[in-house]
């Protein structure tokens, strides 16, 4: 993006909390919502001489995040402690890794550009701090915190990009991406109002042309697409603006409000983070063995970029269709079973993306059978979406059998027709004299009456033909 | 290499301790005889030598991912000294 001269240079750090069905690095339940704390035991909770032990589920999940943005799966890698003193973290370290992470050096195409993956690794997410007092649970004004330590071990993955993206638009774009691909290799839900998704960005601006990088800021607490993209853009311009005065960006931590729509300044530390990482003591390193590589590559499923390549290829679909079609893997099957069914990838790419409802309520083979009838001629297409909303109200029912019940078959070739035309010719002899002198804008207001009479099952132009040939 | 007083000061910030100018003073001689003694591993050839990350020589000690029943809420909660709502009560964060 370039705006009055400028560029913007983003990258994103992106927590995934894995589905896995115990916590990282104990067997307490790694489960959402639950009771405040009924979810923990001695190693969650921090207690002295509580031994962590490692997923080797996470583990897996982990490598298959990997795999799936084509970064080198280390030979060898080990956790490290991150030390920080909040009451998050009740062993005043957060177990992560540090120099040696699982994954590093992928990439991930989107919107025509290759975004870098610099590393993916493996942590454990920390507890839920509810603010009480205040305003609306916010931070500032709370006078008390209560700590659930039920998302306290839960298993993250944290991924970082390169500085590759270069406007908010790619970064939503990216993110999108990203979460189909992650819900594709099923290691997370990928939810971002539950937090198993969450971003954080990176934010500079630059001249348009220059090589070097402006002084960043950090923005958090982009809890959705939405905000994702109003953040950054705020950001954006909010740096642009400071530069074009003569001004300096602050290398800070800001927080988008989205009631605000504005960027506030998280209060500034002390002193720049220290956390004094050194390797866990309580861990042996990982070694994943080629085997394990191999084995959990094969299992891969097709993932999203390569899907949107083939529906164009298939169904001759256009990159935008195939991309919308692709927002999630639940509406790629569906239009995938649709299209089978029906045996019109270009119809069912209408339909699926007309009706976005129609994924998880209507079958497959529901819908299908409308874009048949419809293709067949059997019904028009305006009747066709007259059977859709029949099917919403009954989804079970058979499109064909509806069509019968309710006497929405096509009539184009029928004598039903003709007899309508007939009729609207002698009702309006006026229309035919001015169309017979010349005025052929009339024919419109003749198809009209023609439509109003059929409702719906005749093809308008098809009308118009029958008129022309009655009246020359 | 040398610790000085406010290396100290800084470590013991980071560990929210508070520190005497007495314990200051001796924490530093302290630390700095600690660091000299590990300093001493500088004068050998570590060259082509792999940093230790363990001190046992095993690798890939997973457990299988089945999730356990977890604590009663009420144990956990026992040696909380402000518990509230079901959970740990702590003075505001911010």
């Amino acid at each position: 993006m370039s705006v009055d001269g400028w560029e913007a240079v983003i990258g994103l750090e992106i927590h995934v909390q894995l589905n896995t069905d115990s916590k990282m690095f104990c067997a307490c339940a790694n489960v959402f919502g639950a009771e405040p704390n009924t979810l923990t035991c001695p190693v969650c909770l921090g207690y002295p001489g509580a031994l962590p032990t490692i997923n080797g589920g996470a583990v897996d999940k982990a490598i298959q995040i990997g795999l799936a943005l084509d970064c080198e799966i280390a030979g060898r890698c080990q956790f490290h402690r991150k030390n920080y003193f909040y009451p998050d973290s009740p062993k005043a370290y957060q177990i992560s890794q540090y120099d040696q992470p699982i994954c590093t050096r992928g990439h991930l195409d989107v919107d025509g550009g290759r975004i870098g993956i610099t590393r993916a690794h493996l942590e454990e997410d920390a507890a839920k701090l509810v603010h009480a007092g205040g305003s609306g649970g916010r931070i500032a004004g709370a006078e008390s915190s209560v700590v659930d330590f039920n998302r306290c071990g839960t298993p993250l993955v944290e991924i970082v990009t390169e500085p590759d993206l270069r406007s908010p638009e790619q970064a939503v774009a990216f993110l999108g991406l990203l979460k189909n691909t992650l819900q594709t290799i099923g290691v997370s839900d990928c939810d971002m109002e539950k937090g198993s998704l969450r971003c954080d960005a990176n934010v500079s601006v630059r001249r348009a042309g220059e090589m070097g990088l402006g002084t960043k800021t950090e923005l958090k607490n982009m809890n959705s697409f939405k905000f994702l993209g109003e953040g950054m853009a705020a950001e954006i311009r909010r740096q642009i603006d400071l530069l074009e005065a003569g001004g300096e960006v602050r290398q800070e931590t800001l927080h988008y409000d989205p009631q605000a729509r504005a960027l506030h300044a998280r209060r500034s530390k002390e002193e720049a983070d220290d956390y004094r990482y050194f390797p866990e003591p309580d861990l042996v390193p990982l070694e994943p063995s080629a085997d394990t590589v191999r084995r959990l590559r094969d299992a891969m499923p097709e993932l999203p970029a390569a899907r949107i390549a083939r529906f164009r290829e298939t169904y001759g679909l256009s990159e935008q269709d195939a991309t919308d079609l692709n927002a999630a893997p639940e509406i790629a099957d569906y239009f995938e079973a649709v299209a089978g069914a029906s045996g019109d990838g270009k119809a069912a790419s209408d339909w699926v993306r007309n009706q976005p409802g129609a994924v998880g309520t209507i079958p497959a083979e529901g819908l299908a059978g409308v874009v048949k009838l419809i293709t067949a001629g059997t019904i028009t297409a305006t009747i066709g979406k007259q059977v859709y909303a029949l099917l919403e109200s009954d989804p079970s029912a058979d499109p064909a059998a509806l069509v019968e019940e309710h006497g929405l078959a096509s009539i184009g070739d029928s004598s039903e027709l003709e007899g309508m035309v007939a009729e609207v010719l002698a009702q309006n002899p006026q229309f035919v004299e001015q169309f017979r002198a010349g005025k052929e804008g009339v024919i419109n207001a003749l198809v009209g009456q023609v439509m109003k009479q059929t409702r719906g099952r005749a093809d308008a132009r098809q009308v118009q033909q029958l008129l022309r040939d009655r009246m020359q | 290499m040398a610790i000085s007083s406010d290396d100290v000061l800084h470590v013991a910030r980071l560990a929210r301790l508070r520190l005497t100018d007495d314990e200051v003073t001796r924490m530093t001689e302290q630390l700095s005889t600690i660091i000299g003694h590990v300093e001493q591993l500088s004068s050998l050839d570590l060259q082509g030598v792999e940093p230790t990350a363990h001190a046992l020589d095993l690798t890939n000690r997973v457990r299988a991912d089945a999730a356990r029943p977890s604590w009663p809420r009420d144990e956990v909660l026992r040696n909380a000294p402000d518990p509230a709502d079901g959970g740990f009560r702590v003075p505001p964060t911010a």
